[in-house]
């Protein structure tokens, strides 16, 4: 009797625990999307940094940039494999948004997912949602 | 013989506490050597540079035609808001009527008493009373805004020019109170419904920031001129002051110029040619 209870309450207890676990197996989770590269994006092999450094780092990247052209008046970043950048989001053709045609799909798909609000757009302007 | 041993083992024991705490210092310095070290920042190849920018501004050359134009080329390019833009009801439903006292800009026409306060004299040459002269950042050597931020927003930069980093201005507005030229204007609210058709090539602001004149540090850092001089039709001239081959050195040296409020100990660099 005593042994069915602590059996029956282990049984439980080890459900209750393991609850993400199954919660996740029975319910369809939305995978993580992959930032599309299209036009130029496609066509270049290379980025400013890999791609797993750029994942993690693009963030520190930009930051690095923008105090570099607003303190150095540096705008060119030729990176570690030999390409030279406009360190710019959006100006011109060599910049991010330059070759990162669509911002949805490179920018926004990524950022919506998890949930990061960076506020770029409220005054760097999408050349391409200028009518 | 037993105190031997005890001496070998911290020997051993030391040697071993030194190669475990070289090992990461080696590895950091071996990353360091060829990680991010090989990426280089560097300058536009036809970058302007100089040692201390200036402007010089002949007013012999300018009328209120040329005056609009200069304006208009500066605000339109810089996305300065112009609050008599009529709004685009469908994008921007809910905005409010505006303030015309809140407006923003970065280069406007000001009347001889306004712009030389300490210059009005009781008889003053009758050329000067209704004349317009245009009034902007005076990219100061000792400039008080750059005093009064707190947050280093508004810096001066080696070349002279007095610039903000708009991403790190918190909107405190000392460096309003600390400019005695005026020439700092602060959004008080979105800016974007105010602005007819944007450039790409400068950014807009957001509420709450401060912004001025930032003599097109974008432009000259791709060896362009400024928007002002090129639609100046001749009248304005940047250079370098601290060079005295330079073109405005030697305007100032064949002309009689005069500066804004220079008692103040600022030391504009923008100066005017009467």
């Amino acid at each position: 009797m005593t042994k069915n209870m602590i059996m029956g309450g282990l049984a439980v207890f080890v459900l209750a625990v393991l609850s993400p676990f199954w919660f996740n197996m029975v319910t369809t989770t939305q995978a993580a999307p992959e930032p599309e590269l299209l036009g130029n994006a496609k066509k270049a092999t290379k980025c400013v940094l890999d791609k797993y450094d750029m994942r993690a780092n693009h963030m520190s990247l930009l930051d690095e940039w923008r105090d570099a052209v607003v303190r150095d008046a540096d705008r060119i970043y030729v990176a570690a494999n030999g390409k030279s950048f406009n360190m710019s989001l959006s100006t011109g053709e060599n910049s991010c948004l330059g070759c990162h045609e669509d911002k949805a799909k490179f920018c926004d798909s990524c950022h919506n997912y998890t949930s990061v609000n960076p506020y770029c757009w409220e005054c760097h302007t999408n050349p391409k949602e200028i009518e | 013989m037993m105190e031997k041993s005890r001496r070998r083992f911290l020997k051993v024991a030391g040697i071993a506490a030194i190669g475990l705490g070289a090992a990461p210092a080696m590895n950091f310095a071996a990353l360091d050597s060829h990680g991010s070290a090989s990426a280089v920042k560097t300058k536009h190849p036809d970058v302007l540079v100089a040692k201390r920018w200036g402007m010089v501004i002949d007013t012999e050359k300018l009328n209120d035609k040329i005056l609009k134009q200069i304006t208009n080329a500066c605000h339109i390019h810089h996305n300065v808001p112009d609050f008599n833009h009529e709004v685009d009801k469908e994008k921007f439903p809910k905005t409010r009527p505006v303030n015309h006292k809140q407006e923003i800009k970065w280069l406007w026409k000001e009347k001889f008493h306004y712009a030389f306060p300490d210059k009005e004299d009781e008889f003053l040459n009758e050329k000067f009373q209704n004349m317009s002269f245009p009034v902007l950042c005076n990219h100061c050597k000792n400039a008080p805004c750059v005093q009064a931020c707190p947050t280093q927003a508004t810096f001066s930069r080696e070349d002279g020019i007095v610039l903000m980093d708009f991403h790190r201005c918190i909107g405190c507005r000392f460096c309003m109170a600390a400019c005695p030229y005026g020439a700092r204007s602060f959004n008080y609210r979105n800016p974007a419904p105010f602005i007819g058709k944007i450039d790409p090539d400068f950014p807009i602001r957001s509420k709450g920031v401060v912004e001025k004149c930032n003599l097109c540090a974008e432009r000259l850092a791709k060896g362009e001129q400024p928007h002002c001089v090129e639609a100046s039709e001749g009248a304005i001239v940047v250079g370098d002051l601290e060079d005295p081959a330079s073109e405005i050195r030697k305007l100032l040296r064949e002309n009689y110029s005069i500066r804004r409020k220079q008692s103040l100990g600022t030391e504009p660099s923008v100066y005017y040619i009467v």
